[in-house]
């Protein structure tokens, strides 16, 4: 009886139905009585595996003496709602209740920008909230955000404390509340097998030739105008201080990148080098610092200044080459956050933090991939954007970057210790690119 | 003294059909019914000596005559059964009334938890077997549990014929289980292992299982078993137990025999 089981248990970590969807629809069944002994909760929890579902054991309560009752709180999992129907209507007889659930508890914001005391906090992670006996979906998922109802329309969207108004509708407490862990991804390849470990000693190649695998799929996809497909890179300027800019700029010419994310430094020292061929006045083919160098950026930001725009800047051929350049040519969305230490900065740079993170929040719909390489300040500001569906890989020299991101609890989050240039150059490399 | 209930045949007959043996074409033959009944009860008071209590038929409640499913008793207490199909239901405020009337706490539990009293729930002094899937709901088990205070295994009945627990699954007094293998599944089975040593599991043939072989009624060393089952019989003599044979065919005809015609009262 007792291997029975454990081996009920045991199996289920092996359960991954290959094609399974990302998310999975689950339900919650409450099993109670002489449980154990009887081995109903194993039929129960095989007649899931069988089934082709999955199962998390909660709360198992084993009655200590003989007369008492055991409990278990099963939490039952499938692709599709119409499994997880099969599944109940199977497991039902056997004594295993669907748990009622209650409505989800909304109280109007009290005041602009401020949620009622109790407010519910989002995770990244795909969330439902019951309403009117209803799950509804909520929309634009992002941690550490509110959830706004419309019970009109029977709607849910996730709102920042900065955005709520007097009066909308904000769910409270932990009822009627579901969150959905991501079922692993059907692709096999370093997100599908993702640990959240961060370690420099880990081989680089075979991680970045599954992104590059993952990159060829989107860009296809997106050529095609499949939802989802968009690829983001965050970065700092390091890129272009490291020697990555070219493998960058010919990425984005190559249509593998379509939004990116950037501060006032990364814009400013792509067109120095345009300009002036240096970064931070080194010289980047010399590798030496020039005479007056320093002054180089300021003077690519004055001179953009004066034309007004980056996009003007490339339309009248004053800067002819690099990453602003091919994000002009090939129309990528940039979002260029401003911070307290800018130069300038550059027109079109966003001053006001929660602004930039608006102008951010809209351009990461529609993302399937987020590359943040070398910067902490746009790689968490994304991450925190980014619903945990969405693969994300952050590169960095400095380890505490990339585990700050696996951190957040998702295994598709992939952390490379390296640095900028080395992984765009690899990158590059694998999807095709030649020096 | 063991004392019995028992509810006399006058108005039995086959006026639905709500298990495989019933067939509406297949009528009972009433005045050997009554016979059957009769010696069924003369064994049962003058054989084996135990008590019988007989409750009032009532005319339109043919199935009343299965006493087993009146509901479960133990001490002064007993839960009466809800029904799962709406053709007997209406036996259960007799049942209540005839419990009621002679002093005993009435339980019931709530309306939505099928469950059919002593058909389904049987056992030994400590741990008691529940039948479920095709009569009773497994969910009525922990409340009956908690009144009770006794374990209660759940067991799936795989098989419609065997449709009650008592059909397929008879404890013996010595602590031996008359049962019928195929009429659970793996998990039935390595469960009923666990509590019950090989050498006390008396697997009944197939050809007399569908005979009613489990549907006896054990009290001390005596077993009243349904005629045409001889090789059970031996089988239990081998244990020390003395078998008295009655004809029960009438009774068969509607899924029932001795111990559906009977339910235990201490």
């Amino acid at each position: 009886m007792q291997v029975l089981l454990r081996n009920a248990c045991l199996s289920r970590a092996d359960v991954s139905p290959e094609g399974s969807v990302m998310t999975a629809v689950q339900e919650t069944v409450f099993l109670q009585g002489h449980i154990i002994d009887s081995l109903i909760l194993a039929k129960v929890l095989d007649t899931i595996l069988m089934m082709g579902g999955t199962f998390d054991l909660q709360d198992v309560n084993i009655g200590t003496t003989r007369d008492a009752p055991s409990q278990a709180r099963i939490v039952v999992r499938a692709h599709s709602s119409r499994l997880l129907a099969e599944i109940l209507q199977a497991i039902q007889p056997h004594g295993a209740a669907v748990e009622r659930d209650s409505d989800c508890r909304f109280e109007p914001a009290p005041a602009e920008g401020i949620f009622p005391d109790d407010f519910y906090a989002t995770t990244h992670l795909p969330t439902q909230i019951r309403l009117d006996g209803d799950w509804v979906e909520v929309e634009g998922m992002e941690m550490d955000l509110g959830i706004c109802v419309d019970p009109a329309k029977a709607r849910a969207r996730t709102l920042p404390m900065g955005s709520v108004k007097a009066g909308d509708l904000i769910v409270t407490g932990r009822e009627g509340i579901r969150v959905t862990p991501l079922a692993r991804p059907a692709e096999r390849d370093v997100f599908g097998f993702m640990e959240s470990v961060v370690s420099s000693e880990r081989p680089h190649q075979p991680v970045i030739a599954d992104i590059a695998q993952r990159m060829l799929k989107l860009r296809a996809g997106y050529r095609q105008g499949q939802a989802g497909t968009k690829v983001l890179l965050a970065g700092g300027p390091a890129i272009v201080h490291a020697g990555g800019r070219q493998a960058l700029t010919w990425l984005i010419e190559a249509g593998f990148i379509h939004v990116l994310f950037c501060g006032n430094a990364l814009a400013a020292h792509d067109m120095e080098a345009a300009l002036y061929g240096t970064s931070l006045g080194y010289g980047l083919t010399a590798g030496r610092s020039v005479p007056h160098g320093h002054e180089h950026h300021l003077r690519t930001i004055n001179r953009i200044r004066a034309i007004g725009s980056i996009h003007e800047a490339v339309r009248s051929g004053v800067i002819t080459e690099g990453i602003m350049a091919a994000c002009v040519h090939h129309d990528v969305k940039m979002v260029m956050a401003g911070t307290i230490r800018d130069d300038g900065p550059l027109p079109g740079v966003v001053t006001d933090s929660m602004q930039a993170q608006e102008a951010m929040r809209a351009e990461v719909q529609g993302v399937g991939l987020a590359l943040l390489v070398a910067s902490t300040l746009h790689a968490i500001a994304t991450g925190n954007l980014l619903p945990a569906s969405v693969p994300t890989v952050c590169v960095d020299v400095n380890p505490s970057v990339p585990t700050k991101l696996a951190d957040r609890g998702s295994f598709q989050a992939v952390g490379l210790v390296m640095d900028a240039a080395s992984f765009l150059k690899e990158l590059a490399r694998e999807l095709g690119w030649r020096l | 003294m063991s004392r019995l209930l028992v509810c006399p045949p006058e108005y039995f007959q086959i006026d639905y059909e709500i298990n495989p043996w019933m067939r509406r074409e297949n009528a009972v033959v009433p005045s050997r019914a009554v016979s059957q009944w009769q010696t069924l009860v003369q064994v049962l008071e003058q054989d084996v000596g135990v008590g019988v209590e007989r409750m009032q038929p009532v005319p339109g409640l043919p199935d009343l005559v299965f006493t087993a499913n009146a509901g479960v008793v133990a001490g002064h207490r007993v839960v009466i059964s809800r029904f799962r199909y709406p053709e007997r239901r209406r036996e259960e405020v007799y049942f209540a009334q005839w419990f009621r009337e002679h002093g005993y706490e009435v339980l019931t539990l709530e309306e939505s938890l099928y469950f059919e009293g002593a058909g389904d729930l049987l056992g030994f002094p400590d741990t008691w077997f529940g039948g479920y899937r095709q009569r009773s709901d497994i969910r009525s088990f922990p409340k009956l549990s908690e009144i009770f205070q006794r374990e209660i295994i759940p067991l799936e009945l795989i098989d419609g014929r065997f449709y009650h627990l008592d059909t397929c699954f008879c404890p013996l007094s010595g602590g031996e289980l008359l049962y019928v293998p195929s009429a659970f599944d793996a998990y039935g089975l390595a469960a009923i292992a666990q509590r019950i040593p090989e050498e006390q599991r008396l697997a009944v043939p197939e050809d007399e299982a569908i005979r009613f072989a489990c549907n006896a009624v054990c009290v001390g060393k005596h077993i009243v078993i349904p005629a045409g089952c001889p090789r059970t019989m031996r089988l239990v003599e081998s244990r020390g137990y003395r078998t008295h044979e009655v004809e029960l065919g009438e009774f068969m005809k509607s899924g029932g025999a001795a111990k559906c015609l009977t339910l235990a009262l201490d």
